[in-house]
């Protein structure tokens, strides 16, 4: 004898199938919403259309030309309105382009830069011991000598920053590479070795440790 | 209905009047909040980047930078280092080159980052009530000084509290020349006149005393708090620890007290007696010395014994010993301790005389009376306050405010809009020493520099600024007075005048420019006082967290525990225990205090060893205008005064009406468990005070191991003098929020490490800082359900605040009770101010987030950068804990375990070294190293001392 009509049967069967389908939607609104403003590889509007590729892939300028304090400072420093001057005082010093450069230079008030790379209060990232390490700027910041306008390019999740902090090996590149425009693939072998000797990286649970990044 | 069909849980039906909602209803509500609850979450908002326009020179974003400066309280400077993140300052530390400072401060120093940042602070001029502009203000003073100048400034009067600015001198000066007739008066609240009386009395000139503690064998304090008051305090503190670490050297601290300071809590032998016995025991005490005029005065029974050991021991250590007298004790009294002092050969060996770092030193008391004489009379017609709060803190007797009413021009300069600048014509915000050039002596009369760190918050300006808005000189800035006047005067060493001045900045200070000792004739000798009858006395003290009333509005300061009572966010009237019965009063009941025509209503709290028959007054509460946080908190002492002097005949009246203390630590007994150990000296001598240490027992959990470095933490209860320096320190460091006083009556107070306060049963005060013990098979880690408390590879028990959710069982077993909990949202997310001030390397945790000390996790990173960047290891030294910084007695020493050589590994082999209930098998890296008290067998030799007043 049949306890349930076969309507409800259905109902059931439908409902149950709903579930897991409504638990994903929920899960990817909340990721959805819940993301960082700037998507990783989606160009972000500035108030100067900064090409990187051009400065850095035909320029052939040097990172820390323009962030002054990657290897002494947490942060890598965006560069002030002089520095941006130094070449603009005299190249394209009247191109409309540059002119919330010029209104910089006139009123004493800074250029204000969309941030990309915004990690939460609790996380504690310096950049200059990762660039002193032999992580390259490329390692987190991408193709950045490709880059006609700038994006994010990693995540920037936990998940993401454990992947190295577990297995630095093939995210390490020889001092002279560091800042090097190009992305050099990383070394492999007893080269990688020899390079992780050299560089003093400390144990797997020393890096993994909640309060080497969180306090 | 049959009993087996009742539910086990009884239902009862709803009240009437109560909207059932029933099942479905309850559970629609629930979902659609539930689905409501993650729709509202959203990731961050998106930021700009503000680079700067012109990169400043030596500015390093994300680094910190500090700079010698000078805090500058009660007139004198203490020098210290400020930190500044961008600019803004985040903590003080102490300045290892100043003679005030020697790289530790006080409390009143760490608090005064908060005090800078203030919201309540002053941030516009007032006139009447109203808020006005500088420019009206600017106008209105060159009015007043055209009109001052042209009968000589006959009618202008200058209030200050005590000044020891060499560029303040030189102003004051120049304006003599154009306003002859004007007169400077000064007022601090707690100013020593008598000190001053008593120098005259004894040598006819006005000196300072410098103690040097740390060539004394036997140190006499008649109730001078020399560890907790006064701006040498903190240099005396570390004079004071150094001669107790040095077994080989036994020193002893004989305190004789009436209200029980700091020097009673670590003395050796200390008794409470009223202030006329005390003085009569001073003299007897020089009649058994051999100094004559004072052999007439009747025996005392009850001090006989402590007389003829004090004498006994004095003349023992001539040379080596020291007489410090209190402001409780008659000028002609203090004049005899100089007699005895010089008497004893301790001139120019354990005290010197300097001539008086102050300018102008004279009796403050006096210096107020004939001002309120001359405005009550009509001679004042123009009165210039800069800094000080008269209105509340003159002496209730002189009524200051009725004799300013008469005042017709008068403008008030300080921190705040007080009581003062509510009832002034004109109101002007005084710069903090943070935002202002400046100068400042120390203790000893080294010129301290003030610099600042940043530009006035609110346009305020510094004294000098505002004086010469009665146009009376050019306008000469603060900066080029400074470098004329103190940069003008260094003392020459044969080198280049501008690098000297800027080696002078750089250290904060004029190097070699302490006041050199003087060499006076014998000291005259005193006739005795009128010990006046016995009466109950009223005693005025400075709070040890309020100082006179000036932080009253700070609330770092407001809920910090006071040493020896554990109150806060009050005052109370002290009583000894046998005055409490003898009135039949106990904690917390109102009584109404009569003195100076003025009644006040006041909570008792009944404090061990005070001498009967006083009642104890810490000022600086009541506050009415002090802001937001120290309105209406505790009683005003102020009122009670009839003068300047610190002791006053009080009547006191039971009202019946009682009040609730917030008190952080309500018992001192440590219920006969061996929580902060102690030992007396021959005890450690026949080696029976250690060792301590026990092999650690088996363990259910497998041991850790460390391969690069082993925090750890020594505490030394012989150094510690229980001020509560690294409780502030801690709270600057580490963003540590305050709850206030209903939380604190909660218990919920989150300090990361507290002072605690135990009594033996012979009355001794036994003080124990305990901040997180970082075990190495801590409790707290085996029961967190999210791994939100976790250990980590060098030993810290690191507490993840993003991960933690609250559930409070990391707390409920730790042993320790150093957990702090976020119950409410005690961190001020609003206040733009507030946030500016706070350390940018530490999280600022949100409501429901479990906290505690992480050994400045913080400071060992920045340390760890700095090493690995260099490829070498941190050496030790390196990591200075907040605590381990601010500290004047160098209690705590912070380093690594795997360093053999490391200073903590050297305190900890000591076999007076102790873990804090250590039964349990935490086996905690913080460890205690014993008190060792010295008694004197001449009294018992239990370092009871006679009974301690009770």
């Amino acid at each position: 004898m049949q306890v349930f009509s076969r309507r409800a049967v259905l109902i059931v069967k439908l409902g149950l199938i709903a579930l897991p389908l409504l638990a994903a939607t929920a899960i990817a609104v909340y990721r959805w919403r819940a993301a960082l403003p700037n998507a990783p590889g989606a160009a972000v509007p500035q108030p100067i259309p900064f090409s990187h590729k051009h400065h850095v892939g035909d320029d052939g300028i040097d990172c820390r030309y323009c962030h002054t304090t990657v290897e002494k400072s947490r942060s890598a420093g965006l560069p002030s309105t002089e520095i941006c001057l130094t070449c603009h005082s005299q190249l394209y010093n009247d191109a409309p382009l540059l002119a919330p450069l010029r209104e910089s230079v006139a009123s004493g008030r800074p250029i204000p830069w969309q941030r990309l790379h915004d990690l939460p209060d609790f996380v504690y990232f310096d950049h200059s011991i990762h660039v002193r390490k032999g992580v390259s700027c490329g390692e987190c910041h991408g193709p950045v000598d490709q880059m006609p306008l700038t994006w994010r390019h990693a995540s920037l999740e936990m998940q993401w920053c454990l992947a190295c902090h577990r297995d630095p090996a093939e995210h390490l590149h020889p001092p002279g590479d560091v800042f090097s425009a190009s992305q050099k693939s990383p070394l492999s072998g007893p080269a990688r070795q020899a390079l992780m000797a050299s560089l003093h990286i400390q144990s797997t649970r020393r890096l993994t440790d909640c309060s080497t990044c969180h306090r | 209905m049959k009993p087996e069909d009742r539910p086990f849980i009884p239902i009862r039906p709803l009240p009437a009047g109560v909207d059932d909602p029933g099942r479905r209803r309850f559970l629609h509500l629930m979902a659609a909040s539930l689905a409501l609850a993650g729709a509202g979450c959203s990731g961050p908002p998106p930021e700009h980047i503000l680079p700067y326009v012109k990169m400043p020179e030596g500015v390093l974003p994300g680094q910190p930078a500090f700079y010698a400066t000078t805090l500058v309280r009660q007139g004198y400077g203490q020098g210290v280092l400020v930190e500044s993140n961008l600019g803004r300052p985040t903590k003080v530390e102490g300045n290892p080159l100043h003679p005030a400072s020697r790289g530790a401060t006080d409390v009143f120093s760490q608090a005064a980052l908060l005090q800078f940042w203030d919201p309540d602070r002053s941030q516009a001029p007032w006139q009447g009530g109203q808020l006005a502009s500088w420019p009206e203000a600017d106008a209105t003073l060159l009015d007043w000084g055209a009109a001052l100048a042209r009968d000589g400034g006959a009618g202008l009067r200058i209030l200050t509290g005590t000044m020891t600015s060499a560029t303040w001198l030189d102003q004051w000066r120049s304006l003599g020349k154009r306003f002859p007739g004007a007169r400077w008066h000064r007022y601090d609240p707690l100013h020593d006149d008598g000190a001053l009386r008593a120098a005259e009395l004894a040598f006819r000139r006005p000196v300072d005393m410098l103690l040097h503690l740390e060539r004394a064998r036997v140190v006499v304090s008649l109730d001078a708090d020399f560890l907790g008051q006064g701006p040498a305090a903190v240099a005396h503190a570390r004079d004071f620890a150094a001669t107790r670490s040095d077994p080989a050297r036994p020193t002893r601290l004989y305190a004789l007290e009436v209200v029980p300071g700091l020097p009673g809590a670590n003395a050796d032998e200390r008794l409470g007696l009223p202030p006329p016995r005390l003085e009569a025991l001073v003299w007897r005490l020089a009649a058994r010395l051999g100094v004559d005029g004072a052999e007439s005065l009747a025996p005392d029974s009850g001090t006989a014994a402590w007389e003829e050991a004090l004498a006994a021991a004095l003349r023992a250590h001539r040379g080596e010993s020291l007489l410090v007298a209190g402001p409780t004790l008659s000028p002609p009294t203090r004049a005899l301790v100089h007699v005895l002092n010089q008497e004893l050969g301790n001139l120019g060996r354990t005290v010197d005389l300097i001539a008086p770092v102050e300018f102008e030193p004279g009796s403050h008391g006096d210096s107020l009376a004939a001002l309120c004489e001359d405005m009550r009379e009509g001679r004042v017609d123009t009165l210039l306050i800069l800094g000080g709060n008269p209105v509340y803190d003159a002496p209730g007797g002189l009524d200051f405010a009725a004799a300013l009413a008469g005042v017709p021009r008068t403008v008030h300069a300080g921190l705040y809009r007080d009581e003062t600048a509510r009832r002034c014509a004109w109101h002007l915000p005084l710069a903090h020493d943070l935002e202002r050039w400046g100068d400042a002596r120390g203790f000893d009369g080294t010129v301290s520099l003030v610099q600042p760190l940043i530009r006035p918050l609110y346009g305020a300006r510094s004294p000098r600024e505002i004086l010469a808005m009665l146009g009376a000189e050019e306008r000469e800035s603060d900066y080029d007075a400074l470098r004329r006047v103190v940069g003008g005067r260094l003392p020459g060493r044969g080198e280049n005048p501008e690098a000297a001045w800027q080696r002078c900045l750089q250290e904060g200070q004029v190097a070699g420019s302490a006041s050199a000792p003087l060499r006076l004739p014998a000291a005259a000798r005193p006739r005795p006082p009128d010990f006046g009858p016995r009466l109950l006395t009223a005693v005025f003290l400075p709070d040890a967290a309020v100082d006179d009333g000036a932080f009253a509005n700070n609330a770092w300061l407001q809920e910090l525990p006071r040493p020896l009572t554990k109150l806060t966010w009050d005052n109370a009237a002290l009583l000894a225990p046998a005055t409490a019965r003898a009135l039949g009063l106990e904690n917390g009941d109102e009584v109404e205090l009569s003195a100076a025509g003025h009644r006040v209503r006041a909570p008792v709290w009944v404090l061990p060893g005070q001498a009967e028959e006083t009642v104890g007054i810490p000022l600086g509460y009541g506050r009415r205008d002090a802001g937001r946080v120290g309105n209406g908190v505790g009683f005003d002492g102020y009122r009670l005064r009839s003068g300047a002097g610190v002791t006053a005949p009080v009547g006191l009246k039971p009202t019946g009406g009682r009040h609730d203390f917030a008190c952080t630590q309500a018992g001192d007994s440590m219920e006969g468990r061996p929580l902060a150990r102690h030992a007396t000296a021959a005890e450690a001598q026949a080696g029976k005070a250690g060792p301590h240490r026990k092999e650690p027992r088996d363990s259910l959990y497998p041991a850790y191991s460390y391969p690069d470095y082993a925090w750890a933490m020594a505490i030394d209860l012989n150094a510690c003098i229980g001020c509560g320096a690294c409780t502030i320190a801690c709270q600057a460091e580490n963003n540590i929020p305050v709850v206030g006083r209903e939380e604190v009556m909660k218990g919920r107070q989150m300090h990361w490490i507290r002072v605690d306060r135990y009594r033996t049963e012979a009355g001794a005060v036994l003080f124990q800082p305990v901040p997180c013990m970082h075990c190495e098979n801590a409790p707290c880690e085996a029961v967190c359900p999210v791994g939100a408390t976790v250990h980590d590879s060098e030993g810290l028990n690191v507490q993840v605040y993003n991960r933690c959710i609250g559930t409070r069982y990391c707390s409920n077993n730790c042993p320790y009770k150093v957990r702090r909990f976020n119950f409410l949202q005690y961190a001020d997310n609003d206040e733009e101010s507030l946030k500016a001030g706070r350390n940018p390397e530490v999280t600022v945790r949100r409501r429901g987030v479990m906290e505690k000390c992480n050994y400045c996790l913080q400071r060992i990173t920045r340390a760890r950068l700095a090493a690995e960047k260099e490829g070498r290891s941190i050496s030790d030294g390196e990591v200075v804990t907040a605590c381990e910084a601010v500290c004047p007695t160098r209690a705590i020493v912070f380093g690594n375990l795997n360093d053999p050589a490391s200073r903590v590994n050297r305190a900890k082999a000591s076999p007076l070294d102790y873990a804090l209930l250590e039964e349990l098998n935490t086996r905690p890296r913080t460890t205690y190293r014993i008190r060792i008290t010295n008694p004197d067998p001449a009294l018992g030799g239990n370092g009871k001392g006679g009974g301690g007043g009770e």
